[in-house]
């Protein structure tokens, strides 16, 4: 499989007003051709640094970055094969939308006959046909960021950016955009890279995701992988909800120093009326949330044991345990996956 | 139920406040009346008594301006010479905004995009720094500078370019005897004068551009040249138009500068002051001051036939 892009030892560092900020730290990353690629992470953790330097609009301070084979590490946007949908969208306010989606073929001095039509056939492909002689304004959000995808697509690019693009749609039409656009890129079959700090959005979209926290990328696995077997604390914690017994906690249930299960995958009773034998922990409810499918349940574990998460289903139970009463979790062995300690210090 | 828990509220700030704020409408004209009668009466006033006076005439024996309806100062105006003073002024304007408009936008883009913190603070500064000292200090300043025997014709003459002087104030029209008294120092002068006004309104447009928009062109493979041509210009028109306004009607409206540097032609503002001033011809100078306002109106069409406005 060839690599789209490539990133080696890739540092970048920011010094303003005579501060140095690291913002992205040694990260080695082989994203493939053809793959939906998430840069995953909270918000300062570097994602977004990573996909600027990889489309050209920051310099990585060591380190190269190649794309299709090819070094760009010191290239300027113009002179990369990738194109990027903006967070913000960046449609030119002073341009038709026509004008805007035609904006790179116009540059490359593509006359107006050819480069119109193509324009007209990418707005077409993103479901917007009549909005060509409009202005960014007139347009809401979500059709706004459709017209950015045909922007960024229109000279075909090899591996297309989006950094948070679905950011600032409301959750119905986030939702719909997520499906529409892993459809496109399984259509057209180009390299999507994406970045997000939502880990449903990365999860549900990414054939692969790559998981960044203080500028280093923590682990990089497929969706099933990462949130079934994470390779740290962080991205346990990070992706979905999770229980993260350590030290003597952990040692109690298995040969590890850190263990992670997932709250979905303990099994609640409580007292009076449940008793079952031999619960692995026994506490007491604290708090419980309804979350439609299921309860949440945050159970404190006697004598100052950890706190835990259980998922109540809500089809087939007899409803959520009170505050306060006794509870009994219990969990299979598989449940429990053994976070190694990290590697690096 | 009984006993509200908020202050019942019966003072009459309070009740006016109340009132204020659940008739929006009124606190808005409350607001808008005295901005508004400054506007309708004393500006628009002082102008529809300007166009009145124009159709006024003098009488030629008494010095006295007849109260009657007619065109003659219109005719008036085109005379050779009227037209001379008028078509000058108007060249005058166009080259100074330009010039303005060549030198103002690099630097404007220079203190919008790069310029950070404390070295912003100081282009600012430094923009308008001309502004803090008096106009009438700043012109004699300049006479110094341009005279034959000033600041420019030493340093031109230590550098041995007095040559290079001597062949531009012999450019027929622009020159003279000395910059100080040449079309080419009234010229220099009117750009340094009316700069900062170009250049201010053009930082507020550039620094309104977000950065993303000239990332995006040059995602899209624009080379910084394109970019600027087909991004950063269109949006920093607005500003342009802006201060272009500035420096034309300030141009064709000055009469000082004209007086104290240059060869003695006149210009538009002159004119008007010497009829309403010396000759006491009111009327004429009246129809005299509608030809600036003329001359703008034309421009500000063009401007906005031209897309200047676009982007606004």
């Amino acid at each position: 499989m060839t690599s789209a892009v490539s990133l080696r030892a890739v540092s970048c560092v920011f010094r303003s007003a005579g501060k140095t900020v690291q913002a992205v730290s040694g990260v080695d990353l082989e994203v493939r051709a053809g793959e939906f690629f998430t840069l995953l992470g909270p918000s300062g953790s570097g994602k977004t640094t990573c996909l600027r330097m990889i489309g050209g609009f920051t310099l990585p301070t060591s380190g190269h970055i190649a794309i299709h084979g090819q070094d760009v590490s010191q290239h300027p946007p113009y002179a990369r094969p990738v194109n990027t949908v903006f967070q913000d969208y960046a449609l030119f306010p002073h341009m038709s939308i026509l004008d805007n989606v035609a904006y790179s073929l116009m540059v490359s001095g593509v006359d107006r006959r050819t480069r119109d039509k193509k324009a007209q056939q990418l707005l077409d492909m993103v479901q917007l046909p009549d909005v060509a002689q409009r202005k960014p304004v007139q347009l809401s959000g979500g059709q706004r960021q459709r017209v950015a995808l045909a922007r960024a697509l229109i000279s075909q690019p090899q591996v297309l950016l989006l950094d948070e693009p679905l950011g600032a749609l409301d959750l119905k039409l986030r939702e719909q955009m997520q499906s529409e656009l892993k459809q496109l890129q399984r259509k057209l079959g180009i390299t999507f890279i994406f970045v997000t700090h939502d880990q449903h959005e990365a999860l549900s979209m990414s054939d692969r995701i790559g998981v960044f926290n203080q500028g280093r990328l923590e682990q990089v696995a497929t969706p099933d992988d990462l949130y079934n077997r994470p390779a740290t604390r962080f991205v346990a914690e990070f992706v979905g909800a999770a229980n993260v017994l350590q030290g003597g906690d952990a040692r109690r249930y298995a040969a590890a120093e850190a263990i992670m299960i997932r709250p979905e995958r303990i099994q609640l009773q409580w007292l009076p009326s449940d008793e079952a034998p031999a619960p692995r922990l026994r506490g007491t409810v604290r708090e419980v949330q309804f979350f439609g499918s299921f309860w949440r349940v945050e159970v404190q574990a006697d004598s100052s044991g950890p706190r835990l998460l259980a998922d109540l289903p809500v089809p087939g139970s007899k409803g959520p345990p009170t505050i306060g009463d006794e509870a009994l979790l219990h969990w299979s062995d598989e449940a429990m996956h053994i976070i190694e300690p990290a590697a690096r210090p | 139920m009984s006993g509200s828990v908020f202050p019942v509220r019966k003072a009459l700030a309070d009740r006016l406040s109340t009132l204020l704020y659940t008739r929006r409408g009124l606190l808005l004209g409350t607001l808008l009346l005295p901005p508004l009668l400054w506007f309708g009466v004393i500006y628009l006033g002082s102008l529809l008594a300007l166009l009145a006076n124009s159709f006024f005439h003098l009488d030629d024996f008494t010095g006295q301006v007849v109260r009657e309806i007619g065109l003659s100062n219109f005719a008036n105006l085109f005379t050779p010479t009227n037209l001379d003073v008028a078509l000058r002024s108007t060249v005058m304007a166009i080259a100074v905004t330009a010039t303005c408009a060549v030198i103002g936008l690099p630097i404007a883009y220079y203190m919008a995009r790069y310029a950070r913190g404390p070295q912003k603070a100081l282009l600012y500064v430094a923009v308008m720094l001309p502004l803090w000292s008096s106009y009438l200090v700043r012109l004699y300043a300049w006479k110094l500078l341009l005279a034959k025997e000033g600041a420019i014709s030493w340093v031109m003459h230590s550098l041995d370019l007095q040559w290079l002087l001597d062949a531009l104030l012999s450019v027929p029209v622009l020159g003279g005897s000395s910059l100080s008294f040449s079309p080419m120092g009234t010229f220099i002068v009117f750009v340094y004068m009316w700069l900062p006004f170009m250049i201010l309104p053009i930082v507020a447009a550039i620094e309104r551009i977000p950065g993303s928009y000239l990332e995006a062109s040059a995602d899209l493979g624009a080379s910084p040249a394109q970019t600027f041509r087909q991004v950063t210009l269109p949006l920093a028109m607005p500003g342009m138009a802006a201060g272009s306004i500035f420096t034309f009607s300030l141009t064709l409206g000055d009469y000082i500068i004209p007086q104290v540097i240059g060869n003695s032609t006149l210009y538009i503002g002159q004119v008007v002051y010497r009829q309403q001033g010396v000759a006491g011809n009111l009327p004429f100078a009246a129809a005299f001051s509608l030809v600036p306002i003329l001359i703008i109106c034309i421009y500000l069409w063009l401007a906005k036939r031209k897309g200047a406005f676009d982007a606004l």
